[in-house]
Order: C-alpha cells, then sequence, then structure tokens
C-alpha cells in the first residue's frame, strides 16, 4: 500500500502565511491610517476658529486671548523668518562640511568626524534651547549684536533689521540656534549624494586639469543638484517644526517687527507656550488651527524633499 | 594682471579653506556645548539627584519621579511602538512588491519620520486628553509611541532589503513556508540592524519634549498612575529652566547632563552594534 502524502500541514501552513500577510499588510494600513487620523483630528479641532474667522486667520497680525481674537501672521511669518535665517546659515556651511568629508578630509578622519556631525543632530533640541538661552544669548548680546548693529545699522533698509537693544533673545538668535541644528541634517544627505557621483566624472575633469572646487562646482554640484535641494528641504522641514530650542531664545511675543532682535513667535512656542493655558473652545481651537497650519507646510516641504530625493535615485539607477 | 591659473589657483584655496572653516564650525558649536553642559551638569550631580523628589522652590532635591517617569513612559512607548513598526517594516519589505499601499505608506511613514513632534503631541491631545479630560502618562506614552514607529519602520524596511535574497530562496527552496522564512531567516539575520532601529528610537523619545507638553504635562510628586499626569525629565528640565530660581536651575542643567550622556551614549552603541554587524557581512 502506498503512503499519501497529508495535505493537512500544506493547508495549515498556507493559513498561516495568509494570516502573517495580513496582520503584516494591517499595521503598514495603521502608518497609513495614522496619517489621515493627524489631519482629519487637527481640522476637527480647529473648526470653531475656522468657522469664526475664517481664511481672514492667516492673514490678520491680531492676537488677543481677552476679546478672542486670533490671527495666525505673527507666529507664520516668526516661523518662516527663523527658517530662513537657519537655511541662510545652514546651507554654505553644510556644503562645506560635506566638501570637506567626501574631497579633502584624510580617509581615517572622515569616520570620526562624521559621526561628530550626526552627533550634533541626537543632541535634544531642550538642550539647545538651554543652552541657547543661558549661554549663547548673552555671548550674543554683548560680543555679536553691537557690531552688527554698529556695521549695518546705518544702511538703508538692511539697517532695519538690525533695530533695537541687543537683548540676545528673538528672531535672529532663534535662526542662528536653528541653523546649528539642521547643519547635521542636510550635511548628512549632501555628504551622501556627493559620495554617489561616480569617480569616472570627477576623474575625467580632474585630468583636464581642474582644481578640486572646479571639480565640485562644476561636476559634483550639477550632477547632484536635485539630491541636494532634497537635502535643503529636509533641513527646512526640520527648522519649521522645532520646538523647544525656538521657545527658548525666541521671546515669544506676538508682535510683528522689521528688525531681528526683537522678539517675536513661532507656530511650534506658541503651541508650546500657550496651549497648556489657553482657555475656552475658540482659544484652544486657535491654537489647534495653528497646529495644522504648520502641520500643512512641513507636509508640502517634506513631500517635495522626498520627491526630489527620489528623482535623483531613479537617474542614478540609469547612469550606473 | 594675474594670470588665469594663479587665479584658479587663489580661488581653489580659498574655497577650500572656507569649507575647512566649515567643518571646524559644526565641530565648534558641538564641543562648546558639551562643555558647557559638563561645566554646568556636573555640579548638580549628586546621589540625591537619583534618591529624591523634584523639590518646591528653595529647598534640595532630586529628580527621581521625573527620571522613572521618563524611563516608564519610554519604556512602555517602545513596547507599543516596536511591534508595530517592525510588522509595518516587514510588509513594506517582504510583501510591498505590488499594489498602491506600500510606496503610499513608505512616503507618509518618511513624512512622518520628521513631522513636528509638537503636532504629534496635539494630535493625541485631541484624540485623547480632551476625551479623558485630563493629561495623563497614557497620554505621554501614546504621543511617544507615535515618534517610535516611523523610526522603527524605516530601520526595519532597510535592514530587510539588506538581507541577500539567495537566503530566502534558500529557505523557500527546502519548502519553509513565506511566513516561516520571514521569521526564522530573514528576522534573523537582521536582528542587529533592527536592535539598532529600535535603540535609535529609544535615543529620539528620551530627548524628546514638545510631545509631552500637553500629553503627560508635568508632577510635582511621585506617581505610579498612568491615568494620572506624570513628571518627565524634559519636561521638568524645561518648567525648571525657565523659572527664576537658581536651585532649580541647577538641578535643571544636572538634568540636562543626564539626557545628553543617555541619548549620545545610545546613539554611539547604536552604531558601533551596526557597525560590527556590517563589517559582518
Amino acid at each position: 500500500m502506498s503512503k499519501t502524502l497529508s495535505t493537512a500541514p500544506l493547508n495549515r501552513h498556507h493559513l498561516f502565511d495568509q494570516v502573517f500577510r495580513y496582520t503584516t499588510l494591517f499595521f503598514a494600513f495603521l502608518v497609513f491610517a495614522l496619517l489621515a487620523g493627524i489631519i482629519t483630528s487637527l481640522i476637527i479641532g480647529s473648526m470653531p476658529a475656522i468657522k469664526e474667522f475664517g481664511l481672514g486667520f492667516l492673514v490678520s497680525a491680531e492676537w488677543n486671548p481677552v476679546t478672542e481674537k486670533f490671527g495666525a501672521l505673527v507666529p507664520i511669518v516668526g516661523t518662516l523668518v527663523t527658517s530662513i535665517i537657519a537655511l541662510a546659515i545652514g546651507i554654505p556651511v553644510s556644503f562645506g562640511i560635506a566638501l570637506f568629508l567626501t574631497e579633502m578630509s584624510p580617509p581615517w578622519l572622515r569616520r570620526p568626524l562624521g559621526t561628530a556631525v550626526e552627533l550634533l543632530a541626537g543632541i535634544p533640541s531642550i538642550i539647545y534651547g538651554m543652552w541657547g538661552l543661558f549661554v549663547f544669548a548673552p555671548v550674543f548680546a554683548q560680543h555679536v549684536q553691537p557690531w552688527l548693529k554698529a556695521t549695518f545699522g546705518d544702511i538703508p533698509m538692511i539697517g532695519l533689521l538690525f533695530e533695537g537693544a541687543p537683548m540676545g533673545i528673538g528672531m535672529l538668535t532663534a535662526g542662528i540656534i536653528l541653523a546649528i541644528m539642521v547643519i547635521p541634517f542636510i550635511a548628512a544627505v549632501m555628504r551622501d549624494v556627493f559620495e554617489i557621483v561616480p569617480p569616472m566624472l570627477k576623474e575625467s575633469a580632474y585630468g583636464l586639469g581642474a582644481t578640486t572646487w572646479e571639480v565640485v562646482w562644476n561636476v559634483v554640484l550639477p550632477y547632484t543638484k536635485i539630491g541636494v535641494a532634497g537635502g535643503i528641504m529636509l533641513g527646512l522641514g526640520r527648522a519649521l517644526g522645532e520646538t523647544m530650542a525656538v521657545t527658548f531664545v525666541i521671546g515669544n511675543a506676538h508682535q510683528l517687527h522689521a528688525s531681528l532682535f526683537k522678539p517675536g513667535n513661532s507656530i511650534a512656542s506658541a503651541l508650546a507656550n500657550e496651549f497648556t493655558e489657553a482657555d475656552g473652545e475658540l482659544y484652544t481651537s486657535a491654537l489647534i488651527e495653528l497646529g495644522l497650519i504648520l502641520f500643512c507646510i512641513t507636509f508640502i516641504v517634506l513631500a517635495s524633499s522626498k520627491l526630489l530625493l527620489a528623482q535623483l535615485k531613479k537617474r542614478e539607477g540609469k547612469v550606473t | 594682471m594675474i594670470s588665469i591659473y594663479t587665479r584658479r589657483r587663489i580661488i581653489n584655496a580659498f574655497n577650500l579653506t572656507a569649507s575647512m572653516l566649515a567643518m571646524a564650525f559644526g565641530l565648534f558649536w558641538l564641543s562648546w556645548i558639551l562643555f558647557t553642559l559638563l561645566q554646568k551638569g556636573l555640579g548638580g550631580v549628586s546621589i540625591a539627584l537619583f534618591t529624591q523628589m523634584t523639590p518646591p522652590p528653595g529647598s534640595a532635591g532630586g529628580l527621581l519621579n521625573a527620571i522613572a517617569g521618563s524611563v516608564v513612559m519610554a519604556t512602555l512607548a517602545t513596547i507599543i511602538g516596536t511591534p508595530i513598526g517592525i510588522m509595518a517594516g516587514t510588509y513594506l519589505a517582504e510583501f510591498g512588491q505590488r499594489g498602491w499601499l506600500a510606496p503610499t505608506t513608505r512616503f507618509i511613514n518618511d513624512i512622518l519620520l520628521s513631522a513636528p513632534s509638537i503636532v504629534i503631541g496635539l494630535f493625541i491631545y485631541t484624540v485623547y486628553v480632551a476625551k479623558v479630560g485630563n493629561f495623563s502618562g497614557w497620554a505621554g506614552t501614546l504621543a511617544l509611541s507615535l515618534i517610535v514607529i516611523p523610526v522603527v519602520v524605516r530601520t526595519t524596511e532597510d535592514m530587510l532589503r539588506l538581507v541577500p535574497n539567495g537566503l530566502r530562496e534558500a529557505a523557500a527552496a527546502l519548502g519553509a513556508p513565506q511566513w516561516k522564512v520571514v521569521t526564522l531567516v530573514t528576522w534573523r539575520a537582521s536582528k542587529a540592524g533592527m536592535v539598532t532601529g529600535v535603540l535609535l528610537a529609544v535615543a529620539r523619545i528620551s530627548g524628546e519634549t514638545a510631545p509631552l507638553l500637553f500629553t503627560a504635562l508635568n508632577n510635582q510628586f511621585w506617581s505610579a498612575d498612568m491615568n494620572k499626569p506624570m513628571a518627565n525629565l524634559p519636561v521638568v528640565i524645561f518648567q525648571f529652566a525657565m523659572s527664576p530660581y537658581e536651585d532649580w536651575q541647577k538641578l535643571a542643567w544636572a538634568g540636562a547632563l543626564l539626557i545628553t550622556v543617555g541619548v549620545l551614549g545610545l546613539n554611539i552603541v547604536a552604531r558601533v552594534m551596526f557597525r560590527k554587524k556590517s563589517s559582518f557581512n
């Protein structure tokens, strides 16, 4: 009598396979649902404010909890201005760091230096805030701000940016601290994309007699420009949403000034400072709407960063 | 008139020097921050820091309840977030070749990875704290676990993709069903990398302040009740640092040193583990 193979274990495994597959699918879907949940809950939470103020919320500079008049202009401007300062300082420095790490550094120094810069990204943001308020701001107020004022203060237009008493805290300080915080993110992406440039391309340029700088500026940078842009957007996304570091040093004042020395406010720091103290439905919901605006801005920035980097990856596949 | 060659050489030398200065600039901030922390924080580190509760202003105390709260919330958040992250990451790497879900989830996960953490706090506030009616340790835990998930998803997927397909095929050729291939072969092969991801996630949430501000809030006293507001290191540091009392500020610096040493330590351990793993390959 021939022995027949039972199909029972096979069926059982087939069932397990399905169960396992759908379990992982469920959790992947959960991540997807999380984003939808965040957006929906923020929209529902900010409904009272949206109904009350409409689109005027975006352009009104008034923020008065007593009369319950709220406008998001000051925090939005503060968020954008500090992030722009951060990028203005952060981009050239990150570029320099990436250039140093990929082209100039002796190989044995590359890893420790790269790690050191990445550690800068690991320091919790509250530490940056404390350090900024207690250590950096006094030094900045004493030595740097008077100098900035003396140098640029008399130039028309630009001078307006540096008006006011050198207090150490304010938009400029927040921007500088943000710059230090985004440098590791941008530098890491730049270094990674610089490294994917085919050596043949660089060697050809060197062979034609180009200097290191010319190779980087005319060969490496054009080749990687999409990736570099992606890295910058990633840094911008970080800077826009940064909370604690900015809360410590921006001064938290709902005022609109041309001067960068004056205290201001950003969306994230307004939330951090006022949310737990907000009483009344309208106040809370106005703050939630601020959060919604912040989430939308960072979503757009991060999504474009992802798309840019993905494009680079696609091209990388074709070239090699 | 300088010749074009000299000019090119000068430009080159100038820009390379600037690049070196940029590198020095980056290291300068790192060392300045670490130096400040050691200088201001070391004085506050003592036995009392780990054995006493947060004091009212003007009296001596430690950070015991805050440290305990942070450890409890970070641990629970890791326990909640890790399995979700690993399962989702497994789907992306092992099953997500077809369909729209995997690419979309990957995209969304990368956005959540860098999304402002304060918005996560806001989300938990609206869906949990506002419904329950009070701030609580659980709310803080949930907020932190939402930060753990994207980190773990990302590293799990990356690590699983590093596993050579030959391993999967060999197991399949021996007749192993797919769930066994994944759990007994690919997960095992990428264990070190996945642990690295979890460590990085723990490092990330240990220092997070913003999502705890309106979820766990803070508590002056010892509390083991997860349904009550819970003390935690970052928020205590924030409150104490912003206060006008000198002894509170001193505690804040000691706490800041503690967190930084912990977070950087975890980062370095994770890196070393991962490097060992990659040199093994």
